[in-house]
């Protein structure tokens, strides 16, 4: 297992240095000079000889390749430039917003297992049944639904017809109510279909035939046949989700104000200052495929079968 | 096979279909992508006023028999805008979705067909994207193209282009050593022929059932980032930046974002359940959620 774990974590430092000279090259193959682009937030006239020193500050004069380099050796330092707006470092502004973000996100994730699971379980149990056609009407329109569309319909229920949630803002455990549902809506959704279909595909497998011949009651072959089982796939599927919770979480920052840093790469994006929007997508990546390496080693730890393959192949 | 045997499988393939009974599900959801197409078509015909044109005589007016859904915070006709976002929507995903299944079909293909290093070396290139969580991708490459409608579509497909150039190869591979192909290259095919004969058919039908799947969720990135102010922009009419914008008015106007919230549902409803359907009858063997 210890071996297992080492070879996936090294695997990381290939995936990221590809991710970041995948994003290196976009960003120099990309239409406009990034020199005129600095000058512009700059109020600088790009007058010609502008240009070229900014060139020079920006080392664009260089070759790409160590340009590259450069950037590489300075960012694993932990220097990813500074802003081309607010000519704070980077880092410093990404690390000040990212808490919030992993705050939100987190707890959607949190959210959605302890919500889907229970729902998975009893629409399975209840096949064909009231509950069953419940969730899966729930399940249907949750995976249609527009994140942030929800969010406003909360906030007109709750906030502005019930008057029970504050419509904007962090503070409290109140204010984190909304976000977190409107963020986790569709992550709910899928896993709840995923774990009802899941838990069907098992019951129909010979063990748990085998378990019922030997007179196990139905809640006990539930829990320890089918559900184990069962929740294999929604592990797999939860690496998935904390992509689309992080990117969620950007977006809904802004429905409910929530002092992220969805709303900091926004205006980033749209004042293209490229600095941080290389800083703020390299940590996310780096979060999302972190995340997926540990659900991966979740999955193997869970599942015997890969375990002793992962052993045997050492 | 006997009839009970043949009972069970029918139950476990219904086991996916949607609560209410599928026929007149899917048929419903065929009549809004029906309505959808005609609206996006015959917008110039149908809508009863033009979407851009501002009258703030008329601004913020709740539904009336002129206006049947009432007028924006610029006095824009809402149901005309409406109609108009539909060729927004529908048109930028339809758009992205060309885009990606020539670009995987390109790339995937290439990497099953060559096999070797220049498989290895395009999967990995392939990973590089997949190592994104598609809506972050997405904002990168906005970040760096810029806003606007073009730059989205090109944002939408790169960001999802590696998930079917994957399926592409995988396809390409497991065709490769199949008998008919095996067959026709025997018979003096060269490889382009065999490819667009043979290959290029069986690849096609499981990319249509794919990015069947995946409209929905695309046309949810597409409004996403228009709301955010990266997207298609203003004053296009566009579901996502029509919510955007009526976001100050979420106190006195709420229908204002309770219309085109309510297209983009049931669009995407309709489109998914249009999905699992093409899913079922194309492709029995795709199942489980199809998701990034």
């Amino acid at each position: 297992m210890a071996g297992f774990i080492l070879r996936r974590l090294l695997l990381l430092i290939p995936i990221l240095l590809g991710v970041s000279i995948l994003m290196f090259v976009i960003l120099r193959m990309a239409p406009g000079d990034p020199a005129v682009a600095y000058l512009k937030l700059s109020s600088i006239p790009p007058t010609p000889s502008a240009v070229a020193e900014a060139r020079q500050t920006l080392g664009l004069d260089r070759p790409i390749l160590a340009q590259y380099v450069s950037w590489l050796s300075n960012a694993v330092q932990g220097d990813f430039g500074v802003s081309h707006v607010t000519r704070r470092p980077v880092i410093d502004d990404i690390l000040h917003y990212l808490p919030a973000t992993l705050q939100l996100a987190g707890a959607a994730l949190l959210f959605t297992l302890i919500v889907s699971v229970p729902l998975g379980i009893w629409s399975a149990r209840y096949k064909d049944r009231w509950p069953d056609q419940l969730v899966r009407a729930f399940a249907f329109v949750g995976v249609s639904t527009p994140n942030f569309w929800l969010g406003f319909l909360l906030v007109l229920l709750f906030s502005l017809t019930l008057k029970w949630l504050p419509p904007m803002g962090k503070g409290g455990w109140q204010h984190m109510i909304m976000p977190v549902l409107a963020v986790s809506f569709m992550s709910l959704a899928i896993n709840a279909r995923l774990l009802r279909a899941s838990m069907l595909e098992t019951a129909s497998a010979r063990h748990v035939l085998y378990a019922r011949l030997r007179g196990l009651g139905d809640r006990q072959v539930e829990r320890s046949h089918i559900l184990r089982n069962a929740l294999l796939p929604i592990v797999t599927a939860t690496g998935m989700h904390v992509g689309e919770l992080l990117g969620g979480t950007l977006v809904i920052e802004s429905v409910f104000g929530w002092p992220g840093i969805g709303r900091y790469a926004v205006s980033a994006i749209y004042s293209r200052d490229f600095p941080v929007i290389q800083c703020f997508t390299l940590f996310l990546v780096t979060i999302f495929v972190v995340c997926n390496l540990l659900v991966d080693i979740l999955y193997a730890w869970l599942d015997p079968r890969i375990r002793l393959n992962a052993e045997a192949a050492i | 096979m006997s009839v009970a045997s043949l009972d069970a499988r029918a139950s476990r393939r219904r086991m996916w279909r949607l609560p209410i009974r599928d026929s007149w599900a899917v048929r419903i959801a065929l009549f809004i992508v029906a309505l959808l197409a005609i609206a996006a078509i015959a917008a110039p015909w149908i809508a009863p006023y033009d979407p851009d044109a501002v009258d703030l005589a008329r601004r913020l007016q709740s539904p009336s028999l002129s206006h049947w859904l009432g007028t924006d915070h610029l006095g824009r006709d809402e149901l005309s805008r409406l109609i108009y976002g539909t060729r927004v929507s529908l048109g930028s995903v339809a758009l992205s979705i060309v885009l990606i299944l020539a670009l995987a079909i390109a790339v995937g293909g290439l990497s099953g067909y060559m096999g070797g290093r220049i498989d290895q070396a395009i999967m990995r290139f392939c990973d590089c994207f997949l190592a994104f969580p598609t809506i972050v991708l997405a904002l990168f490459l906005i970040g760096i193209l810029g806003t606007g409608m073009v730059n989205v579509i090109i944002a939408i497909a790169l960001s999802h282009f590696a998930w079917y150039a994957r399926m592409v190869r995988g396809l390409v591979l497991s065709f490769r050593q199949r008998d008919f192909v095996l067959a026709s290259r025997a018979a003096g095919a060269s490889r382009v022929r065999v490819f667009f004969e043979h290959l290029f058919p069986a690849i096609m039908a499981q990319m249509i059932v794919l990015a069947t799947l995946d409209i929905g969720h695309m046309m949810l990135h597409v409004a996403g980032l228009s709301f955010l102010g990266l997207g298609v922009q203003p004053p296009t009419a566009e579901w996502g930046v029509m919510i955007g914008d009526a976001r100050p008015f979420v106190w006195s106007m709420p229908m204002l974002i309770l219309w085109p919230g309510l297209a983009l549902l049931l669009s995407v409803m309709a489109f998914n359940i249009l999905g699992d359907a093409v899913r079922d009858r194309l492709d029995p063997s795709l199942h489980g959620d199809h998701q990034h």
